[in-house]
């Protein structure tokens, strides 16, 4: 095994390890959440990660959001998750895809997925993210945050979260008056990660049908059972 | 004769500002989960995801002895 996974070993093990290089995981929206996830997944070894994002960043995304630095305001946010990964791990193949994640384009870009992971900012886009997966047979890692709040569930397709979660006529939420604090999306981001990881090597016990939410202000975390 | 009911309401995120995290409450027999609501001024609107006994609940439903309520507000950011 190569040395830069070696300290993975025994939390996964090394056969684990070199199954996870064949899985595809799509990581919808590279911002707060997005950019630790997709930090993550690649370092951890996954074999392709696609990136999806239209957004370029700017500057109120520097507080929180990993990808973005100094020197690339105004550009591309899937393309700075690909440049990220020449540095953090070229052993692996990074797919950025420069589009807006919608009824248009989604099918297109999670088709062949392993696992999908909800990082997107917005309830439709959401709730799209949960009918395309459904559709094509594919488990949703779904994150949201606001502010000192987060909540992560995961959804095997037939499963009925993601009407629960992102109901028809949300537009949007909290975060617009909390807003983003830098913590948040990378506490919420790990917990996505580690369930898209057991997702994979079918390993441990997962968020599927119940939420976690997190609320950092008071430290007091509450997995709420989501009945089938 | 009003027989009360016993019910439990856990409250998530921006709604424990100024309420507890979760109440015990006796509510009059035919009392609707929006009365829950409204007796804690938490506005119907603003509520996103509300469970009533770990199921997505409606806010017009009749009440049953011993039901837990459960309410948060929107968290969509990414």
């Amino acid at each position: 095994m190569e040395d830069r996974y070696s300290r993975n070993v025994s939390s996964i093990t090394e056969e684990e390890n070199r199954r996870l290089k064949s899985f595809k995981v799509c990581v919808i929206g590279c911002g707060g959440l997005g950019g630790y996830i997709i930090e993550m997944l690649g370092r951890i070894g996954i074999g392709t990660i696609t990136a999806v994002d239209y957004d370029r960043f700017e500057e109120t995304n520097l507080n929180r959001q990993i990808l973005s630095d100094t020197t690339n305001l105004g550009q591309s946010k899937s393309l700075a998750a690909l440049e990220r990964m020449k540095k953090v791990n070229p052993e692996i193949t990074l797919n950025n895809v420069d589009l807006r994640f919608d009824s248009t384009s989604g099918e297109e870009i999670i088709r062949g997925s392993d696992v999908v992971v909800d990082a997107l900012d917005n309830p439709q886009g959401k709730r799209l993210a949960g009918d395309l997966c459904a559709k094509l047979n594919i488990p949703l890692v779904h994150g949201a945050i606001a502010g000192w709040y987060g909540q992560v569930t995961t959804v095997y397709p037939g499963d009925k979260a993601m009407d629960v979660i992102c109901k028809e006529g949300t537009s949007c939420g909290i975060e617009k008056e909390l807003g983003n604090p830098p913590f948040t999306p990378a506490f919420l981001a790990a917990i996505q990660t580690a369930e898209v990881i057991k997702i994979l090597l079918k390993k441990g016990g997962t968020l599927r049908n119940k939420i976690l939410y997190a609320d950092l202000l008071n430290m007091e975390f509450d997995i709420v059972e989501l009945k089938k | 004769m009003v027989i009360d009911l016993k019910v439990e309401v856990r409250l998530f995120a921006t709604f424990r500002e100024g309420r507890e995290k979760k109440y015990f409450l006796d509510m009059p027999e035919g009392s609707r989960v929006i009365d829950l609501l409204d007796m804690l001024k938490i506005p119907a609107e603003e509520v996103s995801i509300l469970l009533l006994n770990g199921r997505d609940g409606d806010a017009m439903r009749i009440l049953d002895e011993s039901d837990v309520v459960a309410v948060f507000p929107p968290v969509g950011g990414g």
